[in-house]
C-alpha cells in the first residue's frame, strides 16, 4: 500500500478535489453561468473523446478516423434507456448497453482491420464509421435520420467531472502498464516489436477497444447533456473534430491532449458566433502543426508533478 | 431485363464520375504513397468553378468544363507545394492528417465564401430521354459518359505515349532511381496532382450539370467511394482505378435499383463494406502489385 | 539433436529463390557465422527463421529442452518467445524511448497482470512492475548499459546504438541469438569493442549465436564454424580455415575469372 499513498499520489488528490470544490462552487455562487456550464460539460466529453482516442492515434500509433462512430453506439444507447427510464440508474445502464455494443462491434471491425498498414486503416475505419451511420439513419429503434430529442438531461459538474477522473485514472494507468508498452513499441516500429515477443494483433485490438469503449461513454454523456442525437452529428467531422484534439495536445501526451481540449473549448467561445472562421482555424490548426511541429504541443511528454522537483533543482543550479 | 440494363446505364454514368475521382486518387498515391483526402474538395472546387465560369464568366459549357479543369489544376498545385511537399520525409501519419487538415479546410472556406446552402448549376442542355424500346437514356448521360472517355484516353496517351508519362512512371516506381536518371522528380509530382486534379475537376461540373446543384459538402460521399474505388481496382493502377470506378459505380445502382425500400437505403453503406473486404481479402486490389516493407 | 535444425529450407519471390534448398544445423553454445557476397540470401534466410517470412518449402526445427518446435509455422512473436530472437541490418530499436524502456518491452513477457490489473493497479500490479524495473536494472548492469537508462535510444552513440539492440534482443529471455550485420558501418575500435562484447555474452549467458557479417576479420576471429550462401544455396561450411582456403568460396566472392 505504501506504493499507492506515496507523495506524489497525494498531491494529485488534493489537486483534484480542489478543484472540483472550486468549480462547484462557483457553480453554486452562479458565478459559473448556465452558458458556461455548457461549456464546461463540452470540454469534459471531449477530453474524454480526446484521451481514448489518443489511446489508438497516440499510444499505438493506429490512425483512426471513425471515433465518431463508437461515440454515437454509446449516445444512441443512453438515448433509448433514456427515454423509457429517465434516471441516473437509466444513464448507467445506458452507458453499460453503450459500452458493450461498443466493445462488440470494435471487437469485429479491430480483428480484420487492424491488420492493415497505416492509412488503409484510417480509411476502413472511416468506412465503418460511415456504415454505423448509415445504420443508424435507418434503423427504427433509434428514431432514424432524425434521431431522439427531449432527452433527460442529467448532466452536472459533479457527474461530469467523476467521468473525466475516471478517464484520466484509466487512461494514464493503462499507458504507464506493460500493455501500454507493448503498445507504444508497436507505434515506434511494429516489426521491431514483433520481435521482441509482441502480439502486435493483440495489443493493438486491446488498444482499439479500450478506445471505443471509453468514447462511447463519452456519446452517452454527450446525449444527457444535449437533449438530442442524430446520426448526422457523428459524421466524418465530429471524428476529425476528436482528432485534431490529439494532434494539437501531441501523440501520445495524456495532459497534451486535456490542454488542447481547453484551448480549443475557449476558441469555441470566443468564436461562437462565427462557425465557419472556426472551422477554418481547425483546418489551419491540423496543416500548420503538422508541418511546423508534428509532434504537438507537449509531443510524447507529460506535464504532471514529477517535473516540479526537477524544475526547482534546475533554478538552483542557474544560480550557483 | 429493360429495368437491369437502365441499371447498368445509370451505373455506367455514375461510374464515370467515380472514375475520374479515382484516378487522381491512384495517381498521387502511386507516386508519393498518398492518399489525397482533400481530392474529394479538389471535386468540389471544380464543380464550383464550372458554375461560376458559366454564370460570371458566361462561357459555354465545353469552356467552362476547362476553365474548371485548369483551375481546378492550379489549386491542387498550390496544395501539393504548400501542404504537401514539406511533409514528403515525415511519417505517413502525418501527411494523410495535413491531407485531413485540406479538405477541411477548402469546405469550409467554401461554405463560408458561397454559403451553407445549394447553389443552382445552370442547366445549359436540355435534358432529352431517349427511349430505346424501353431503355432510357438521358442526354446527359451520354456527355458524362462520352467526356469521361475522352479524358481518360488523353491520359493513357499521356502516361504511355509521352515523356512525362515515362518520367511519372519512372518516379512512382523508384523515386531515388529517377533523379540519378535525370528526371525532374519535384515537377512530375506536382504535375500529376495537376493532371488529378483536372480530371476530379472536370467529375464535378458534370455532376454539377447532371444534379443542377452545388453545395460545399458534396465532395465528401463521392470522394470517400472514389476512393474505395481506387483500392478496388489497385491502388497505384490507371487502368484500376478505371474499372474500380466503373465497378462501384454499377454496384450503387444495380443496390439502389433493386434493394428495394428495406436495402436501397444502404448503398451507401455497401460500397464502404466493400472497402473493408478487399483491404482484407486482396488489399492490393484488382490490377495493383503487393508491397511489402523491407526488413 | 541440434539446437537449430534447417531442413531443405526454401523460399521463393516470384520466380527467383532467395533462400534455395538450405539444410544446416547448429549445435548448442555455438558461435557461427554466415557469411556470402551482397544478395546471397542470407537476411532473407533470417527473416524466414525468425518468421517474417514464411518458408516456400522444408522446415526449421528447434530444440527447447526436451522438445522439439517447428519454428516456421509460428508468428515472429512466438518464436521470440521460444527463446530465439534477432537484431536487424538496419538497427530497429525504439528510438524515442529510454534504453531502459527499451529492455522492459522485451521484458514485457514477465508482466504477470493482465488488462484489469492494469487499469486499476490491483492484483501483481506494484509488484510486477518493480520487479520488472529491477530485472532490467539489473539486466542494464550486465550489458554495461545502466549509466545510460534513462537517455533515449536515438541519442546513444551508434556502436552503443548496436549494443542496445544486441542487449534487447538478448532480455526477451532468447538462448539463440541471429545477428544481422553487427558491426555494420563501425569503425576499427568499435568492431574491436564489439567482439568482445559478443563473446563476453555468449559465455556469461551462456548463448548459441548465428551471425550474419561482411566484416571478415570479425567473422574469422569469433566464429567457430561458417556457412556460406551465394545465390540462395548453401555452397560451403567449415572452420574459417577451411572456408579461408575453400575455391568455391573464393570463386563466388572474386569471380571465377580471377586466380589467387
Amino acid at each position: 500500500m505504501k506504493n499507492v499513498l506515496n507523495k506524489r499520489n497525494l498531491i494529485t488528490l488534493v489537486i483534484i478535489g480542489v478543484l472540483f470544490f472550486v468549480v462547484q462552487l462557483l457553480i453554486k455562487e452562479r458565478i459559473i453561468t448556465a452558458y458556461m456550464r455548457s461549456n464546461i460539460y463540452w470540454i469534459g466529453i471531449y477530453i474524454i473523446l480526446g484521451l481514448s482516442l489518443n489511446m489508438i492515434i497516440g499510444i499505438t500509433g493506429q490512425l483512426s478516423l471513425g471515433h465518431a462512430g463508437f461515440m454515437s453506439i454509446g449516445a444512441f444507447a443512453a438515448a433509448v434507456v433514456l427515454k423509457t427510464n429517465p434516471t441516473l440508474t437509466g444513464l448507467f445502464i445506458g452507458i453499460g448497453i453503450g459500452v458493450l455494443i461498443s466493445l462488440a462491434v470494435s471487437f469485429v471491425v479491430a480483428v480484420p482491420t487492424l491488420r492493415l498498414k497505416g492509412d488503409y486503416l484510417a480509411i476502413a475505419t472511416l468506412g465503418v464509421a460511415e456504415i454505423i451511420r448509415i445504420v443508424l439513419n435507418n434503423l427504427s429503434v433509434t428514431g432514424g435520420a432524425s434521431g431522439i430529442s427531449n432527452i433527460k438531461m442529467l448532466m452536472s459538474w459533479p457527474l461530469l467531472y467523476t467521468f473525466v477522473i475516471l478517464t484520466i485514472f484509466l487512461t494514464h494507468n493503462f499507458k504507464n502498464s506493460a500493455i501500454g508498452r507493448a503498445c507504444i513499441s508497436i507505434k515506434e516500429d511494429e516489426i521491431a516489436a514483433e520481435a521482441m515477443g509482441i502480439n502486435t494483433t493483440k495489443y493493438k485490438v486491446i488498444a482499439f477497444m479500450f478506445g471505443a469503449a471509453l468514447a462511447a461513454m463519452a456519446g452517452s454523456l454527450f446525449s444527457t447533456t444535449y437533449y438530442i442525437v442524430k446520426p448526422d452529428s457523428f459524421g466524418v467531422n465530429t471524428s476529425i473534430n476528436i482528432l485534431i484534439l490529439v494532434v494539437f495536445g501531441g501523440m501520445g501526451s495524456l495532459s497534451g491532449t486535456i490542454i488542447a481540449t481547453f484551448i480549443i473549448g475557449l476558441v469555441n467561445i470566443v468564436l461562437q458566433p462565427y462557425a465557419e472562421i472556426r472551422m477554418i482555424l481547425y483546418a489551419l490548426i491540423l496543416i500548420i502543426v503538422m508541418i511546423f511541429r508534428p509532434q504537438g504541443l507537449l509531443g510524447s511528454q507529460e506535464l504532471s508533478t514529477k517535473l516540479l522537483p526537477n524544475f526547482k533543482w534546475k533554478r538552483k543550479e542557474k544560480s550557483s | 431485363m429493360l429495368e437491369f440494363l437502365n441499371q447498368i446505364i445509370n451505373g455506367l454514368s455514375l461510374g464515370s464520375i467515380y472514375a475520374l475521382v479515382a484516378l487522381g486518387y491512384t495517381m498521387v498515391y502511386g507516386i508519393i504513397r498518398l492518399i489525397n483526402f482533400a481530392h474529394g474538395e479538389i471535386y468540389m472546387f471544380g464543380a464550383f468553378a464550372g458554375m461560376l465560369a458559366i454564370t460570371v464568366l458566361r462561357l459555354p459549357f465545353f469552356l467552362a468544363l476547362i476553365f474548371a479543369m485548369v483551375v481546378s489544376a492550379l489549386l491542387g498545385v498550390v496544395i501539393e507545394r504548400v501542404a504537401y511537399k514539406p511533409l514528403r520525409k515525415s511519417t505517413k501519419t502525418a501527411a494523410l492528417i495535413t491531407a485531413i487538415g485540406i479538405s477541411f479546410l477548402l469546405q469550409n472556406v467554401t461554405a463560408m465564401v458561397m454559403g451553407n446552402n445549394t447553389s443552382a448549376f445552370p442547366q445549359v442542355f436540355d435534358q432529352k430521354v431517349y427511349d430505346l424500346g424501353g431503355i432510357r437514356i438521358n442526354s446527359l448521360q451520354i456527355l458524362i459518359f462520352g467526356v469521361t472517355i475522352v479524358l481518360m484516353f488523353l491520359l493513357q496517351f499521356i502516361v504511355l505515349k509521352t515523356k512525362l508519362g515515362r518520367a511519372m512512371r519512372a518516379v512512382a516506381v523508384d523515386k531515388d532511381a529517377s533523379v540519378l536518371m535525370g528526371v525532374n522528380v519535384d515537377n512530375t509530382i506536382t504535375i500529376t496532382f495537376a493532371i488529378g486534379s483536372a480530371l476530379a475537376a472536370a467529375a464535378g461540373v458534370l455532376i454539377g450539370l447532371y444534379h443542377i446543384r452545388v453545395v460545399f459538402w458534396m465532395g465528401t460521399a463521392p470522394g470517400l467511394k472514389a476512393f474505395v474505388a481506387a483500392v478496388f481496382g489497385g491502388i497505384g493502377s490507371i487502368p484500376g482505378a478505371m474499372i474500380g470506378g466503373f465497378a462501384i459505380g454499377l454496384m450503387e445502382a444495380l443496390v439502389a435499383g433493386y434493394g428495394g425500400t428495406m436495402w436501397s437505403p444502404y448503398r451507401d453503406a455497401v460500397v464502404y463494406l466493400l472497402l473493408i473486404i478487399v483491404l482484407l481479402v486482396k488489399p492490393s486490389g484488382l490490377l495493383g502489385k503487393n508491397v511489402k516493407e523491407k526488413v | 539433436m541440434s539446437l537449430l535444425q534447417i531442413e531443405k529450407l526454401t523460399r521463393n519471390f516470384g520466380g527467383l529463390s532467395a533462400v534455395s534448398n538450405v539444410s544446416l544445423a547448429v549445435e548448442e553454445h555455438e558461435l557461427v557465422g554466415l557469411i556470402g557476397p551482397n544478395g546471397a540470401g542470407k537476411t532473407t534466410l533470417f527473416n524466414v527463421l525468425t518468421g517474417v517470412y514464411t518458408p516456400s518449402s522444408g522446415r526449421v526445427m528447434f530444440q527447447k529442452g526436451d522438445k522439439s518446435i517447428e519454428l516456421s509455422k509460428l508468428p515472429p512473436y512466438k518464436i521470440t518467445r521460444m527463446g530465439v530472437a534477432r537484431t536487424f541490418q538496419n538497427i530497429r530499436l525504439f528510438k524515442e524511448l529510454s534504453v531502459l524502456d527499451n529492455v522492459k518491452i522485451a521484458m514485457n513477457h514477465e508482466a504477470r497482470y493482465g488488462l484489469f490489473g492494469a487499469l486499476f493497479r490491483i492484483g501483481q500490479y506494484f509488484k510486477s512492475e518493480a520487479l520488472i524495473e529491477e530485472k532490467a536494472h539489473a539486466f542494464l548492469k550486465e550489458v554495461n548499459l545502466d549509466e545510460l537508462a534513462e537517455t533515449k535510444a536515438k541519442n546513444l552513440p551508434y556502436g552503443k546504438q548496436r549494443q542496445l539492440e544486441i542487449a534487447r534482443a538478448l532480455a526477451t529471455g532468447a538462448k539463440l541469438l541471429f545477428l544481422d550485420e553487427p558491426a555494420a558501418g563501425m569503425n576499427p575500435q568499435e568492431t574491436h569493442a564489439l567482439t568482445s562484447f559478443i563473446k563476453e555474452i555468449k559465455e556469461k549467458m551462456n548463448l548459441t549465436i548465428v551471425l550474419i557479417e561482411h566484416d571478415m576479420s570479425l567473422v574469422m576471429e569469433i566464429c567457430e564454424r561458417i556457412f556460406v550462401l551465394d545465390y540462395g544455396k548453401l555452397i560451403a561450411s567449415g572452420t574459417p580455415d577451411e572456408i579461408k582456403n575453400n575455391p568455391r568460396v573464393i570463386e563466388a566472392y572474386l569471380g571465377d575469372e580471377v586466380e589467387l
